[in-house]
């Protein structure tokens, strides 16, 4: 250690940089022993053990393959002895009796249902069987109480859950319920149901050529309307997608980010020339305004969004004051300092033709700071559509209110899907529309005017 | 200037003044026609908003404060009330603290990893480059309320969901920003660090830290006063915490209000301290890197 001391200077110079190189070894070891420690803390804070334990990942089954597929139910009414085939149970998608699925057939009172792999359901009166190619035939007779027999002696099998008052077979084919009120059949089908149209439209279950070659045929379905028209409006007006309720919402949430933060931008740029060190026009009126736009800042969308929910109601232009009144304050701060950034060299030259305090701020001033001015109002457009999701559920309107209901009934997880698409969708193409009004209009206005 | 180029014959001086005349009326006109367009588009939208609205404008506006006026009154009235309400949702205020918290320095660290992945001259697998930005335009454009509530759906409720709702979010933004500040990196320390034999991990430790950390670090400590706040709001639509207990009180309306006040002090305090601390650190930082 000691063996090259020669001179103080150096030794001096050794030992401090050896200090250094000793305090940074030490925050190297302490930060992420802090962080750790932290993490330990959070994981019992959150409850993270009893959370794997209630954690419903059958839930989580349930969202993905609903996401994808659908089931279509066939369901007779114990009771009054009447039989429906519907999609997801729903009232709106029921099948005419004249046009069922033609995996269902009824000859009189008996109704045979064709389930995938060759099983076979029917429902004759109050017997129900169940055909299973390689079990055999269950025979379940709806009384008080009901009984179920197997084709094979031994105990029942474990897709089979039996009681005196229901019994459920749960097969990859389907599944088959059987209650004193009512039997029910489903079948699954991969994809969106009636993702175009609904059992109501004249084009149900028609393929894209079938559509097309409607489309263009003068043979009228719709005897008020042309085809492509009425092709037109019953997408439109789908009962189960509601197509066109879901454009109004999704342009719901884009006209709150749009009015939001151009709202913002407008009242923002005059505000920020009074609190900008080198315009404002006294101390006082700087300070003041500095601390009104901490004061919005600090209050949060959130706070907003509650007070002019309760003033509006419910609806996009509230969603889009709240947007606007957050943003006037993120907005008064950035542009401030970009005013205060600006050279005066310019100005005086403007100034130096004669010209009045407006010609000064147009000519001198607005030119400087546009670019910059635009890059942060844009990139907030981007951002706000984000916000405009949840700030939307909160307020309701737009596709927020769309997304939480439909996620609320926790039954329509392609619903759920198909929106959060449409969200990303949106978010995108807001994030490709800024980027691309950002290179065009700084492009332009870098050249001067 | 291509015009001037491609005249043989000098431009009297008459003839560049036209010129430029023409040329800035044309642009004035363009500036215009954009601002007409602009102010049809907004006021336009503003009516469809309005008309889309439960209430009206002009109705509402007279009607702002009287929320705010009502709350202040009760919790005037009832001012011995609010240190003791303040107490009773601290607990929730530290779990919305917490919930940023943790979502930061998680997604701060995907967010690392994203960008290192994510930037060209730096990444491990230069292949999977645009894998990477994709994945992190992935995460930012998916909003946090999306993946929150789907998760409360599977692990019921609390501030998991949140939290990991919020930390993929901070990944796919932080993705972002730090592989910007990578693009600055100067590389010849990496070079010189290549030509002694170290390991990537080695070069992105010694070489790429040291140079990225301050930035990183101020940019964290932006994102965790924004996560704050979509810790809260979060909460309010269903995922604990400080904006869970605020709906609450909200929902029981009248009574319950100096409740609501209590808290929306706290919120409000929460967040211009957590913004002052951390506008001072990054001061801090950016000191350090200067001096």
């Amino acid at each position: 250690m000691s063996a090259v001391h020669t001179d103080i200077g150096a030794s001096d110079i050794r030992e401090r940089a050896q200090r250094l190189i000793a305090r940074k070894r030490n925050l190297a070891v302490a930060a992420p022993v802090l962080v750790l420690l932290y993490l330990g803390y959070i994981f019992f804070a959150f409850d993270v053990p009893g959370l794997m334990q209630r954690a419903r990942m059958d839930n989580a089954a349930i969202l993905l393959s609903d996401a994808v597929s659908y089931k279509t139910h066939v369901t007779r009414d114990n009771r009054h002895d009447t039989l429906s085939v519907s999609i997801e149970g729903s009232r709106r998608a029921v099948f005419p009796a004249d046009s069922l699925p033609d995996w269902v057939t009824q000859e009189g009172e008996r109704t045979s249902i064709f389930l995938p792999a060759g099983h076979v359901v029917t429902y004759d009166g109050p017997l129900v069987t169940y055909d299973l190619p390689d079990y055999g035939q269950i025979r379940v007779t709806v009384d008080d109480p009901i009984t179920l027999v197997l084709p094979q002696p031994g105990p029942v099998p474990d897709f089979i859950s039996a009681s005196d008052s229901r019994v459920v077979i749960t097969t990859p084919s389907g599944r088959v319920t059987v209650t004193r009120s009512r039997t029910d059949t489903f079948r699954y089908f991969w994809g969106w149901e009636l993702f175009f149209f609904d059992l109501q439209s004249p084009f149900a279950g028609f393929t894209p050529a079938q559509v097309l070659a409607a489309a263009i045929s003068t043979d009228r379905l719709d005897p008020a309307l042309p085809n492509w028209q009425a092709i037109v409006r019953d997408v439109w007006t789908n009962g189960i997608w509601r197509h066109g309720e879901v454009f109004w919402a999704i342009m719901e949430t884009a006209l709150m980010a749009f009015l939001g933060t151009f709202g913002a931008a407008m009242i923002a740029l005059p505000l920020a020339f009074m609190a900008a060190q080198n315009f404002a026009p006294s101390r006082a009126l700087r300070f003041g305004v500095r601390r009104v736009f901490d004061f919005v800042r600090g209050v949060d969308a959130l706070i907003f969004t509650i007070i002019l929910s309760r003033a509006f109601g419910p609806g996009p232009m509230t969603g889009a004051l709240a947007i606007l009144i957050t943003d006037t304050g993120s907005f008064g701060k950035l542009f401030s300092e970009a005013l205060e950034n600006t050279d005066k060299k310019q100005i005086e030259g403007v100034q130096s033709t004669g010209a009045n305090a407006l010609q000064r701020y147009r000519f001198g001033v607005i030119p400087q700071v546009m670019p910059v001015l635009i890059s942060q109002v844009l990139y907030f457009l981007e951002s706000n559509t984000r916000s405009a999701t949840i700030i939307g559920a909160i307020v309701g309107g737009g596709i927020g209110l769309m997304l939480t209901q439909a996620i609320q009934t926790t039954s329509d997880w392609e619903k759920v899907t198909y929106y959060m698409i449409l969200i990303v969708l949106l978010v995108i193409a807001m994030d490709t529309l800024s980027g691309w009004l950002r290179r065009r209009l700084i492009k332009g206005d870098g050249s001067g005017n | 200037m291509g015009f001037s180029m491609a005249t043989v014959v000098p431009l009297l001086p008459r003839d560049i003044r036209e010129e430029y005349m023409l040329l800035s009326n044309r642009r004035r006109m363009y500036s215009g026609i954009i601002l007409v367009v602009f102010a049809a588009l907004f006021i336009s939208g503003f009516r469809i908003a309005e008309m889309r609205n439960a209430g009206g404008f002009a109705d509402g506006f007279s009607r702002i404060l009287d929320f705010p006026r009502e709350v202040v009154v009760e919790a005037w009235e009832k001012a011995g009330n609010l240190p003791g309400h303040a107490a009773n949702a601290f607990p929730a205020l530290l779990e919305t603290f917490n919930i940023a918290m943790v979502s930061t320095l998680v997604g701060c660290a995907l967010g690392t990893f994203l960008a290192l992945g994510g930037t060209r001259g730096l990444a491990r697998w230069p292949r999977l480059v645009p894998v990477a930005r994709r994945v992190s335009d992935l995460c930012r454009a998916v909003p946090e309320i999306v993946i929150a509530l789907v998760l409360i759906f599977v692990m019921g409720g609390g501030p998991v969901p949140a939290m990991i709702a919020i930390a993929l979010h901070t990944a796919g933004a932080q993705g972002k920003l730090f592989s910007e500040v990578n693009e600055n990196v100067d590389l010849k320390p990496l070079e010189g660090l290549e030509s002694v034999g170290a390991s990537w991990w080695q070069r992105t430790w010694l070489g790429v830290f040291p140079q990225v950390m301050p930035n990183y670090l101020s940019y964290s400590l932006l994102r965790l006063e924004i996560n704050i706040r979509a810790s809260a709001i979060l909460g309010f639509v269903g995922a604990g915490g400080i904006g869970y207990e605020l709906r609450n009180a909200m929902t029981f309306g009248q009574g319950k209000f100096d409740e609501a006040a209590a808290i929306f002090l706290m919120l409000f305090a929460t967040i211009v301290v957590v913004d002052q601390v951390s506008s001072w650190l990054r001061n801090g930082l950016t000191d350090g890197k200067g001096a």
